[in-house]
């Protein structure tokens, strides 16, 4: 199970942040993070975890996971959510992230859930999150009426 | 509030923003959980399968207690529902996941969990990839329930891994099928044992190897995340097959794959081949195997540029050594210590002690070793290290010699370390005599060698090397006037230092005022100690944290006979009851009265070099004797008890029966009445010695375990049993103690106990524990005796026999009239009398041959006046003994148990 998920910034500023079990001591070392070089290796033991984390352009990701999974396979779920963001965005940077805070959310949701793998397939990812975005423009332009009544 | 509102609009994007600032703020104990709670129940009974999404998200986001109280029985319903879409059942099943490991009291298990498993067999291979993540977890917890996933989880996976890399269309990933089902599914089969059933056994050991026939294909992509996740399967395969321990050829397939990733250019991959490595090390189908790439590992510890991979690598060299290859690998691990990071240098040191004493073959290497360690890293080397080589060069002698010698050669160095100071000062003050010959080290030389160092040391090394100077004024009598020299120094008199200026005033009066003979005794030669644990085995243990212990256990699990914490080879002394403190007892009780002509203060010297000079290295020596001494210290130096203490207990063989049914349990009690050490029980599995020491109604006791065997003795559990009611009389508390014993390793177990009130029957000690895989039990009679809580009480003839005469009911009385068995001697007698616990009171009986004494029987609850009369008849070979106490049963116990030991 993933204990957390971390995107960070080349100078340590947080851009999301998914704790999937709630932990008191949140001090995260990120300059361990940081210090490494492209050509290490991308797994750290920090306490009784292990840490896995891959640089993409200027962003750190970094899950933290338990003892007995699978870094191979958490490293390449990393990079499935990166190409789902980039799928979804065009060309992914950091300001996306930014400003789509609510959908780089949503899209984390669709691929883990409580810190489990909930699909992997790109696509069926991308129907939830474009349905959910019909849905939304669906409901924008009739705006006026249905918002009288939901009010009302 | 405004949240909860959006939370129940119908506008989706009300909705979604509604539960997006609860997902990300509201936290779990808010009092505005019920109307969220409230909201979320509408949003499942909804049928729009996106927003219940987004309420199965909420919960599995938050995933409090209250919200498992109010969602734990809807979702297996959602889960399991023939209607539920693909999607729904996704999340019902993480989100059930979720609920249940916060709080698994909350999710009823029922008819649903027989269809969870049959998820399995779902169409949709995002639902299987949910269910497994929630099988494996509920399949911990109740394995049983859950059996029928084995087979299920075999088939999808030799489906998965024999399809085309193109047929699962969207869950192949760059030519991987499925990548993440099939870790999970060898994940869940990680679960269970090997399966029984031969066709799914057989087709599980086929998609096995199709796994390491794949890794060897050349690959469809060269994308780095074709590789991962290809490894990423194969990894796993790789730790189900370490799990199952039973297929020989899997195992070394794996290892050989493993070797070639340790060359492999990706840093990750030689990561994670050097970690599993480290567990293949630990089966015996593939520790040969790993053996083989020795050099690579070495290698890799040498040229890796990161400090991760050459951790892994060291962990990994200390996982594979065994005999054959320790010199090796110990001499490569000291080569990297000289380099390697500071933030592992502890954690190498102690791996290097601990290889370099569990294989050492010649104990000069393994001397010469840690000498090296110290050398090399000095400020790695904890207090257990060299604690740890001091007790062994202590209790083996062919290597005390050695010792000497190459510590007195270290100490030339011009500079060196204090830990080097240390070790040097214990040895040469314990063993310097061994080399004193040479006129290179004559005793002149080692002192003025060991004082060149005095004055860059530590308080606490300055200590040591006082104790040691004084050791030196024994060994070397010629020495004396140069170390009363130093002594008397003002540096050393007056020094601003209680614990250094206490030495020196003790240490100076102690060498002019006692004899040499008392000098002799006070200073000999440190005691063996008893072999126990390695402490810096503990020490690594801790420093690796719980889950780490076990695989440093299973690694040491096939050579724990090679072992010197009390492997086969120590001599008798060493295994058996630990005499140290029994020494000292007895020793410390002798000299006073002896040397009463001497100050007042003597006594208090005597004591203060027994409680200081051992305290040179403190934790070294026995320290729960140490504890035991201090808290119970005998009253009055002439305590019986004290006196009695059994210098050599080791010398006391049990007797060799097997497996001893109660009768025999009594014949070893009554050794035990009139004294409180030795060895209570022996077979040829098992030794179990025994010291106790008892002070008014208080007592506690030692039981020593000792595995006279070379295989580990598992479950074991000693247990003290109170049969009736005892448990009103006696109280014993007992220490838990370790489950495993070593082969040739002794486990300590402390009892505490209370005399509440008098008793009659002992209590039970029951030892289980699985020897070789066959249960061993064992009852004996715990020594605990109502005498032992006899407090000596010395009295004048007339209150004697005014007292007697008190005590003339006819059940207060309980006369005895027997046959000696033992020769009758008048001294044995008396000890025995005293070993008993009463006073004896001379120019009482008119008859000199007579033995009279009293004592009180301490409880919690009363105290039990007791006299005694032993009437020797030498003629007749018989003896009358005569006991009045105030309570009628304790009379005839009393006189039952005494009458035995003649």
């Amino acid at each position: 199970m993933m204990r957390f998920m971390l995107l960070f910034s080349r100078q340590g500023k947080l851009r999301l942040q998914k704790w999937y079990l709630a932990t008191s001591d949140k001090e995260w070392k990120t300059m361990v993070v940081l210090a490494h070089k492209p050509k290490m290796c991308s797994f750290l033991e920090w306490r009784d975890l292990k840490v896995v984390c891959k640089r993409y352009a200027s962003l750190y990701f970094c899950c933290a996971i338990e003892g007995q999974d699978n870094e191979l396979i958490t490293l390449e779920l990393i990079h499935r959510y990166v190409e789902l963001l980039d799928k979804y965005f065009g060309s992914t940077c950091e300001l996306d992230i930014i400003f789509n805070f609510e959908k780089v959310s949503f899209i984390l949701d669709e691929v883990l859930m409580g810190g489990d793998v909930q699909d992997t397939s790109g696509k069926s990812v991308l129907k939830a999150i474009k349905q959910a975005d019909l849905l939304q423009e669906e409901v924008e332009s009739p705006h006026s009426v249905l918002g009288e009544m939901g009010l009302a | 509030m405004e949240a909860v509102n959006l939370l129940s609009s119908n506008k989706y994007t009300e909705k979604q923003i509604g539960y997006l600032f609860i997902s990300v703020l509201v936290n779990s104990n808010s009092e505005l959980i019920r109307l969220i709670n409230n909201a979320i129940k509408n949003d499942l009974a909804s049928r729009n399968p996106t927003f219940m999404c987004l309420a199965l998200h909420c919960i599995a986001n938050v995933g409090s207690r209250e919200m498992g109280e109010a969602f734990a029985a809807d979702i297996p319903r959602i889960l399991v529902a023939g209607d539920s879409m693909d999607s729904v059942k996704q999340s019902a099943a993480l989100c059930l996941l979720r609920l249940y490991k916060a709080s698994p009291d909350l999710v009823p298990m029922g008819e649903w969990t027989a269809r969870v498993v049959h998820l399995l067999n779902d169409q949709h291979m995002g639902v299987v990839t949910a269910a497994v993540s929630l099988i494996t977890c509920l399949c911990k917890k109740n394995p049983d329930d859950f059996k029928t996933c084995i087979s299920l989880a075999v088939s999808r996976l030799s489906r998965i891994v024999s399809s085309a890399s193109t047929d699962l269309q969207d869950y192949t990933y760059y030519f991987v099928p499925a990548p993440w089902l099939s870790v999970k599914l060898l994940r869940l089969l990680q679960c269970y044992p090997p399966p029984e059933d031969a066709a799914v056994k057989g087709r599980l050991v086929e998609c096995l190897e199709t796994v390491l026939n794949k890794a060897q294909e050349p690959p469809k992509s060269k994308k780095v995340q074709h590789s991962n996740a290809k490894n990423a399967i194969l990894f796993e395969t790789i730790s189900l097959i370490i799990h199952y321990d039973s297929e020989p050829n899997l195992l070394v397939r794996a290892c050989n794959q493993l070797g070639q990733f340790l060359q492999h250019r990706e840093t990750n991959l030689r990561y994670l081949a050097l970690e599993s490595m480290c567990t293949l090390a630990s089966s015996e189908f593939s520790h040969e195997a790993v053996k083989t790439h020795i050099d690579t590992v070495i290698n890799a510890l040498k040229t890796e540029r990161d400090v991760s991979v050459r951790q892994r690598a060291a962990d990994l060299l200390y996982a594979m050594c065994d005999r054959s290859n320790a010199k090796q690998i110990v001499s490569e691990m000291l080569r990297y210590l000289e380099t390697a990071d500071y933030a592992i240098r502890e954690e190498i040191v102690l791996k290097v002690a601990i290889l370099a004493e569990k294989y050492a073959v010649d104990y000069s290497w393994y001397v010469d070793t840690i000498l090296n360690l110290i050398r090399i890293a000095g400020d790695y080397v904890s207090e257990e290290v060299w604690y740890r080589v001091l007790q062994i060069v202590t209790n083996r002698d062919d290597v005390q010699g050695y010792a000497a010698k190459t510590v007195f050669e270290a100490l030339q160095a011009p500079a060196c370390h204090e830990n080097m100071v240390k070790v040097g000062g214990y040895i040469l003050g314990e063993f310097g005599n061994l080399i004193a010959g040479d006129p290179r080290s004559s005793p002149p030389v080692q002192f003025s060698l060991l004082h060149s160092k005095f004055h860059l040391c530590s308080v606490a090394t300055r200590a040591l090397l006082l104790s040691t100077y004084i050791k030196f004024i024994n060994l070397f009598p010629e020495t004396k006037a140069t170390i009363q020299g130093v002594l008397r120094a003002g540096s050393q008199l007056r020094n601003a230092d209680v614990e250094l200026q206490q030495r020196a005033v003790e240490y100076l009066t102690l060498s002019s005022v006692a004899s040499t003979d008392v000098l002799a005794t006070v200073l000999e030669e440190m005691p063996p100690f008893p072999e126990r644990e390695s402490s810096i085995l503990a020490k690594l243990k801790r420093k690796k944290g719980p889950g780490a212990a076990s695989a440093l256990d299973d690694g040491r699990r096939d050579v724990s006979s090679n072992d010197i914490n009390g492997g086969v080879e120590p001599t008798p002394s060493t295994v058996s009851t630990p005499s140290p403190s029994a020494d000292l007892l007895g020793l410390r009780a002798a000299p006073p009265p002896a040397a009463s002509p001497a100050p007042a203060s003597t006594r208090n010297l005597l004591v203060d070099v027994f409680s200081d000079g051992p305290a040179a290295q403190p934790s070294l020596g026995p320290t729960p004797e140490e504890a035991f001494l201090s808290e119970l210290e005998p009253p009055a130096p002439e305590s019986p008890m004290a006196l009695l203490a059994d210098p050599a207990p080791a010398a006391d063989p049990g007797p060799e029966d097997i497996g001893p049914p109660i009768p025999e349990a009594d014949e070893l009690l009554n050794k035990f009445v009139c004294k409180n050490s030795g060895v209570l029980f022996e077979n040829q599995l098992l030794q179990i010695g025994v010291k106790s020491e008892f002070r008014q109604n208080l007592g506690r006791m030692y039981l020593f375990y000792g595995n006279k065997t070379s295989v580990q003795f598992q479950n074991f559990s000693p247990m003290v049993v109170h049969p009736g009611e005892l448990q009103t009389q006696l109280a014993v508390q007992t220490k838990r103690v370790a489950g495993q014993v070593d082969g040739g390793a002794q486990v300590q177990q402390v009892l505490n106990i209370e005399c509440l009130r008098d008793f009659l029957t002992p209590p039970l000690l029951s030892v289980r524990f699985r020897y070789g895989g066959a249960p061993q039990s064992l009852t004996l009679k715990l020594p605990v005796t109502i005498n032992k809580f006899f407090q000596p009480t010395e009295m004048a003839a007339q209150d004697f026999f005014q007292r007697w005469k008190q005590l003339s009911l006819p059940l207060q009385e309980a006369q005895k009239i027997f046959k000696a068995n033992h020769p009758m001697d008048a001294e044995v007698t008396k000890a025995k009398l005293l070993g008993f616990g009463s006073a004896l009171l001379d120019n009482v009986d008119p008859n000199p041959e007579n033995f009279v004494g009293a004592g009180i029987i301490q409880t919690k609850a009363l105290q039990v006046g007791c006299l005694l009369r032993l009437e020797p008849n030498a003629q007749a070979q018989m003896y009358r003994l005569t006991l009045r106490t105030s309570k009628e049963p304790v009379s005839r116990h009393l006189c039952e148990l005494l009458a035995q030991q003649f």
